[in-house]
């Protein structure tokens, strides 16, 4: 995505999403003082009160520590595509979209029954499936959303099970009432439900081995990835992780699944950071190893651990966000976004510089930004872990260190190196201030939260700790200054570490581009599988659907037959002779005439007798209808063989000849076939009528029709009024199959007048 | 098929079923009949008339396409659904109106049911033509 074409259109609309994503952080942020005060506001309407489904909402520490990140730098990310996006085409479709996707993610984060989180959850894989595939135009677009699309939506469905099977084992869909009650972690489904949430949680926010799409997901236009990266979407991931933390966390399970997970994510994405030349792709593996980072924070259970986390979400979606941002504005002014070309750009764009400069400090983790903090309590908890330090810590500090390089990367060289030979396809020119103002604003919130970190702690990170362990919270505080420790010395190593990496990466990722040939890449794996799953659908489909007819009609019947007769012979449900004393030579008139229509459709080969017989089949079950007192039966019945014959008759009577002797070798199996299933249905309908009629249901609308219902016709009553929802579906169906048939009918004619 | 004699009693029979048609889905609520059986008699008479006379001459008779019909029919019918909403009950609950005594007899019953039973009608109606014409045309 380029800049835009036409920059002199500013549109107005887009304000509006710019006004109401502002409007809304305001209001979240005057439940503050509640949230501070240690309270939780919940509001709550029935939605499928039968079900347990209420549409309830929370505010507490966590939702609103995530509500504030997702409305705030969405108004910024708003006020910043105004100007990015001015003047491109679909400017007012991308608006709405991203307006879809943040009102979704809000809903997501702040909502407290399962099932309304998960049509949330959903709703921001549609609209981000939208957003990603924004470029739709470009193969690498639809590629991308359909990736994403792919596996978040397969982890979706494994959480659904996940949630439903939770609320069973509770006993209510209601989140604060699940953890309240605790006791998860003993239930015998809690593996099963681990193992589907997991599977949820680790496909949204891309962990290994699901980590593939993430990157790929750059090709939306830069303000999605800004937003996307830094407080949404993959974050959900790690939001529901945290949400349920109280009530799934604490065993081996959960400790040592999100450990490696996490721990292993976070390497090998810093890793591939280092790899990227693309700016913006650079940044994307970095949001990869902060979603391992939370993840494997959140596998530990100390006190440490669980400030480390929320303050660490809060850094990663400041610098994140600005850093994004701050390349959509390198982009706008230069024309690229290569680290191998940029350069010298700090005097041209001194604003952007300062910018990055801030964001890419906090990303480094010196002090004294709110990022030196976050490392600190990362370390810090590391020490305290209930799976192995060494890996934990380790983990941790090969991560910040490549982070470290990563920073100086994305926001040193291309600004302060000084500049190549090689010109940028643009002349460097600053931004104008609405795409400015965002990155500058966030990166010196990274500043400001680092000098004061007061501010965070007794509004968001204090009440989400505690929200995670309940009494026995044991929040720490953030401190520039926690004196001569361990997790001084591990920031000291992470620095000299860092800055090594900084000054040998070009010749790391010499050797990392060495060595991608050997390693195995999931991106190309994830189209040998599509590519195997489409080879597989259309085998099974070349199997099942040949394009015969006679295939099908055998094949259906012979599976009504087996599904029947099995049945039947399992049950050992043999009817007894019924007796036949009572019936009337009328009746059995009715049945020879029936017989005879049915064996001459069969027997002959002309197609204007065997329409003539069938309809007397036809006409014979509605005078049965008629003698059994059912005379709308009868009628509907009648009428619809009229218009069958009709049918049949300008189709069929139109067709050219065929030969049936070609066919003649399968006419002994159809008769038999028809024969055994003719067999089987009358013995079901016999067995049937030697059970006594439950005929409750009749005796209430014969008793019902006229006081309630007004009328005297039962059945028509029952159509229109006692069952009308069913009349109504079915009317629907009647509406398309009419509608599909006649499109098909006219697709083929327009196709011969070609 | 170009018979004068069907077409003659063609004009008269379509016409008559119409006729028909509405009087069966008129007394439908409390003898045989209804919006389905209305529907299917009044779509014998288009269909009828369309065999006879073409479906040219059958189409300008009716004026309206019948996919449209049809389309009408489904939102007439979900409108009487709707009309509960008003009188705040269930959706689809039938809604009644009696104008004159209901003691003596007599009186015309007005009801949203009968409304949603013309839905029915006009689905069938549209649904079943737009098909027969579909098929004569194409083939």
């Amino acid at each position: 995505m380029s800049a835009p074409a036409d920059p002199a259109r500013k549109p107005i609309g887009g304000l509006v999403p710019t006004a109401l994503a502002a409007g809304l952080f305001t209001w979240f942020a005057t439940f503050l003082p509640e949230v501070a005060a240690g309270e939780v506001v919940r509001l709550a309407w029935d939605w499928v009160p039968s079900m347990g489904i209420a549409l309830s909402f929370v505010f507490d520490g966590l939702s609103l520590t995530f509500a504030l990140l997702i409305s705030g730098i969405g108004a910024l990310v708003f006020l910043y595509s105004n100007t990015y996006l001015a003047g491109y085409k679909h400017f007012g479709r991308f608006m709405w979209f991203l307006t879809a996707f943040m009102l979704a993610m809000l809903g997501l984060v702040l909502a407290d029954n399962l099932i309304a989180l998960f049509v949330f959850w959903e709703l921001t894989t549609i609209t981000s499936y939208l957003l990603i595939g924004f470029g739709h135009e470009t193969t690498n677009g639809r590629r991308s959303a359909l990736q994403a699309l792919f596996v978040t939506g397969a982890g979706a469905l494994a959480l659904l099970a996940g949630l439903i099977l939770m609320g069973l084992e509770a006993g209510t869909f209601e989140i604060s009432e699940i953890l309240a009650q605790g006791g998860l972690q003993e239930s015998e489904l809690y593996v099963p439900i681990l193992i589907l949430v997991l599977a949820g949680a680790f496909t949204k926010s891309a962990q290994f081995p699901f980590h593939f799409w993430l990157p790929n997901a750059m090709a939306a236009p830069t303000p999605v990835s800004a937003f996307l990266h830094s407080a949404t979407m993959v974050k959900a991931g790690v939001y529901l992780m945290a949400r349920l933390y109280p009530g799934l966390s604490g065993t081996d399970a959960w400790i040592w699944t999100l450990t490696i997970a996490g721990g292993f994510t976070t390497v090998f994405a810093s890793v591939l950071a280092v790899k990227q030349t693309d700016l913006k792709q650079t940044l994307a593996y970095t949001t990869l190893m902060a979603l391992g980072t939370l993840t494997l924070i959140l596998g530990q259970a100390g006190g440490y651990s669980m400030t480390a986390f929320v303050t660490f979400l809060v850094t990663h979606s400041l610098y994140k966000a600005s850093l994004f941002l701050m390349i959509g504005c390198v982009d706008y002014g230069t024309g690229t976004r290569d680290a191998d070309v940029l350069g010298g750009l700090g005097r041209r764009m001194p604003v952007t510089a300062a910018a990055a400069g801030l964001a890419a400090l906090s990303m480094a983790g010196l002090p004294p930004f709110i990022g030196f903090i976050a490392k600190e309590l990362a370390y810090a908890g590391a020490l305290e872990v209930p799976s192995s330090v060494l890996l934990v810590a380790g983990a941790s500090l090969a991560a910040n260190a490549l982070m470290f390089a990563v920073a100086g990367i994305v926001a040193f060289k291309p600004f302060w190196r000084p500049a190549g030979g090689t010109e940028t396809p643009r002349t460097p020119k600053e931004a104008p201030w609405p795409m400015l103002f965002g990155p500058l604003l966030l990166a010196v919130l990274g500043l400001v939260f680092g000098l004061t970190p007061g501010l965070l702690q007794g509004t968001l990170v204090n009440p989400t700790v505690i929200g995670f362990m309940g009494e026995a919270a044991d929040p720490k505080t953030l401190k520039l200054w926690a004196g001569v420790n361990v997790p001084l010395f591990l920031s000291l190593a992470t620095f000299v570490l860092g800055f090594l990496l900084y000054v040998v990466h070009r010749a790391f990722r010499a050797a990392l581009n060495g060595m991608a040939p050997a390693l195995p890449n999931f991106d190309s794996m994830w189209d040998k599988f599509l590519d195997g799953l489409k080879g597989f659908a259309a085998w099974q489909t070349r199997v099942i659907q040949p394009g015969i007819l006679r295939v099908y009609v055998f094949a259906t019947f012979t599976t009504v037959l087996v599904a029947i007769s099995g049945t039947m012979i399992v049950k050992g449900a043999v009817p007894a002779m019924p007796d036949l004393s009572d019936v009337t030579w009328k009746n059995w008139a009715l049945v020879a005439l029936l017989i005879v229509g049915a064996v001459l459709t069969c027997l002959t080969r002309s197609r204007i007798t065997a329409m003539a017989a069938l309809g007397v089949v036809g006409i014979g079950v509605a005078i049965i209808f008629i003698t059994f007192s059912a005379p709308d039966v009868a009628i509907t019945q009648l009428l619809v063989e009229t218009l069958v014959i009709v049918l049949v008759a300008v189709a069929l009577l139109r067709l050219p000849t065929l030969r049936l002797e070609g066919d003649a070798s399968w006419r002994p199996l159809d008769a038999a076939l028809s024969a055994a299933l003719g067999l089987t249905v009358t013995l079901v309908l016999l067995a049937v009528l030697e059970t006594p009629l439950d005929l409750r249901l009749t005796e209430y609308f014969e008793a019902t029709s006229w006081p309630e219902a007004f009328g005297r016709n039962i059945v028509n009553v029952i159509l229109v009024d006692f069952r009308a929802l069913d009349t109504f579906g079915e009317i629907a169906v009647v509406v398309i199959a009419a509608l599909s048939a006649y499109a098909l009918l006219r697709t083929t004619s327009e196709r011969k007048d070609v | 098929m170009k018979s004068i004699i069907l077409r003659a009693g063609t004009r008269y029979l379509a016409g008559l079923l119409l006729l028909f048609s509405i009087y069966m889905l008129l007394r439908g609520h409390n003898e045989p009949g209804g919006g389905f059986i209305g529907g299917l008699i009044g779509s014998t008479g288009f269909v009828l008339y369309a065999i006879a006379c073409g479906t040219k001459d059958a189409r300008s008779a009716l004026r309206l396409s019948p996919q449209n019909i049809a389309m009408a029919g489904l939102g007439i019918a979900l409108l009487a659904g709707l009309m509960a909403a008003l009188f705040g009950d269930a959706l689809f609950t039938g809604q009644w109106l009696f104008i004159g005594d209901r003691e003596s007899g007599d009186y015309i019953p007005l009801s949203s049911v009968l409304v949603f039973d013309i839905g029915v009608y006009l689905v069938v109606f549209g649904s079943i033509i737009a098909l027969v014409f579909a098929m004569e045309e194409e083939i």
